[in-house]
């Protein structure tokens, strides 16, 4: 079995408002081998009956994810990394209790095959130092992985933010989103 | 060791040693107070009680999660509703369908679910043929006068006979011959995906993923082992034939409540899953209040918020509404619009 080189120094910065929806990243992620040609990201209009916008949206790896606490079938767990991996394929029961409970809307169910897919940070990428697949391809770097000090350079007026706030309850996650200087959670009413 | 004792969930350990009980129980029915049973497989036996009482134990202390237990007790009470006959016979059909087919995992492909259908079907097989047999519920015998004709006994009753030499006596005295053939070339098929798919590589740990794979495969060919050696080699090498089967079998057997073979109980909860979804969509469906579309069934959502609750998550809000109320792609947006707000009243969208 090849060794894990996972590199801890590296991490994935999103910046939705920088998405300018060129579905890149979508085609990128169907090439993760961890995927089996399914793509997991998620790029959708945010209203569009008033705008164009679109957000990107990739896993975000919580410190405590919500999708392994509500899975029946101790199915997701996250590794040494901080990597919450997709549903193990033996385990899983296709109930869509993690698809529903993911404050980010990021687990897809794949009906037919009664099995609950995300993206795993390109695992096969990543755990051999390598970028994943959507970051490498985003045109505009709504999507970076990099380290810490690279998007601090590239980015003088923002701060990465891994604290989120949905209703009452607080999420802390791996990824980071870039938000103003000074910000340190995104409230989301 | 006292760690062990205090950790021990009492529940389950209750269940656990009545399921161990009752098997030994019928043992006891089955070979008529231990006549019929076959001394030399006693050591399967008490591997196979043991792996009774494991499974048992994890199973309980599993549906005991908040989610899982919710799950049970919604299939129960689903499935014993005044729908009972059409959901009995829904799950029946997916039983054949998903349990016992796996249909399911064609849709994760074609290969590996010929690969697993191999897999499974090999060891229900060997299962249904061995576990009578080590219990003494089955037997065969030959009666005075008649030294042609093989009768079978089934819990002490007579139920059946059959030719010595005819085509039904080869196959069924080969029968895990059959069962180690289609092991051994699912094990294979499974073996090959898990040597090039990157995906599968980079994943994949021994334990979990290896481990079972060749148990399988040891346990497949000493099984074969023993049948050349009393077809070839006149039983020269019986001693170590039967030897190494029983300990890769046991080996099987003890390991069965703990590693990845448990999900072939943890399966069925798929049924129930089928249920829950259907019974929800007929009591009605949730609206997502940004995309405007049902996404999933109002009981799924109402459900999820009290798991939610129990396990230290509160995604409730002011206003009584909770996150959970939006559908995935509303929580998208909920959470685009508020990095949207966030960027413009710092008055830098960008930067």
């Amino acid at each position: 079995m090849p060794a894990t080189d996972y590199n801890q120094e590296m991490a994935f910065f999103v910046d939705m408002q920088r998405c300018i929806g060129c579905h890149a990243c979508e085609m990128a992620c169907a090439e993760c081998e961890t995927n089996g040609q399914e793509s997991m990201i998620h790029v959708n209009y945010v209203n569009r009956a008033e705008s164009v916008q679109t957000t990107v949206q990739v896993c975000m790896h919580c410190e405590d994810p919500a999708c392994a606490n509500v899975c029946p079938a101790d199915a997701i767990h996250k590794d040494d990394f901080g990597v919450v991996h997709s549903a193990n394929t033996s385990r899983c029961i296709g109930c869509s209790n993690c698809v529903l409970a993911c404050p980010f809307g990021v687990p897809k169910k794949m009906e037919e095959a009664e099995l609950m897919m995300k993206c795993n940070m390109c695992y096969d990428r990543t755990s051999a130092g390598k970028k994943p697949m959507c970051a490498t391809v985003c045109p505009s770097q709504a999507l970076f992985y990099g380290t810490r000090e690279e998007i601090e350079r590239m980015r003088p007026d923002s701060v990465p933010v891994n604290s989120f706030k949905f209703g009452k309850q607080e999420v802390n996650t791996k990824v980071s989103i870039m938000m103003p200087k000074g910000t340190h959670q995104l409230i989301v009413e | 060791m006292n760690r062990l004792f205090r950790t021990l969930n009492k529940t389950a350990l209750v269940k656990a040693a009545i399921a161990a009980v009752l098997v030994v129980i019928m043992v006891l029915i089955g070979s008529r107070n231990l006549q019929y049973f076959d001394p030399a497989l006693i050591a399967y036996l008490i591997g196979t009680v043991f792996a009774v009482f494991g499974i048992a134990y994890r199973y309980s202390v599993w549906i005991q999660r908040p989610p899982t237990r919710l799950y049970w007790r919604r299939s129960m009470q689903f499935l014993f509703s005044r729908h009972f006959i059409p959901y009995f016979l829904r799950s029946i059909r997916l039983f054949f369908r998903n349990i016992m087919f796996q249909r399911f995992l064609a849709y994760r492909g074609r290969t590996r679910w010929i690969g697993h259908f191999l897999l499974a079907t090999g060891c229900v097989l060997a299962f249904a043929i061995t576990i009578p047999l080590t219990f003494g519920w089955i037997h065969f015998i030959l009666k005075p006068g008649d030294d042609i004709t093989y009768y079978t006994y089934v819990f002490g009753f007579e139920a059946g006979s059959f030719a010595l030499g005819s085509t039904l006596a080869f196959i069924a005295f080969h029968g895990l011959v059959w069962c180690s053939v289609l092991v051994t070339a699912g094990v294979v098929i499974m073996m090959k995906r898990r040597l090039t798919n990157g995906g599968l590589i980079a994943t994949q740990g021994f334990e979990n993923d290896w481990l079972p794979l060749i148990l399988l495969m040891a346990i497949s060919l000493t099984g074969l082992g023993i049948s050349y050696d009393y077809t070839f080699l006149g039983g020269k090498t019986y001693q170590f034939m039967a030897v190494t089967h029983a300990i890769t079998v046991i080996l099987f057997l003890v390991w069965l409540p703990f590693g990845k073979f448990f999900h072939i109980f943890q399966r069925l909860a798929q049924l129930g899953a089928n249920l829950y979804k259907k019974e929800g969509s007929r009591r009605g469906m949730a609206v997502c209040p940004h995309t405007k579309k049902a996404f999933a069934s109002q009981t799924h959502v109402d459900d999820l918020k009290k798991i939610t609750r129990e396990l230290d998550f509160d995604f409730s809000k002011e206003d009584g509404t909770s996150h959970l109320d939006l559908s995935p792609e509303g929580k998208r947006s909920a959470l685009a619009r508020a990095h949207f707000r966030a960027r413009q009243e710092s008055g830098h969208f960008f930067g």
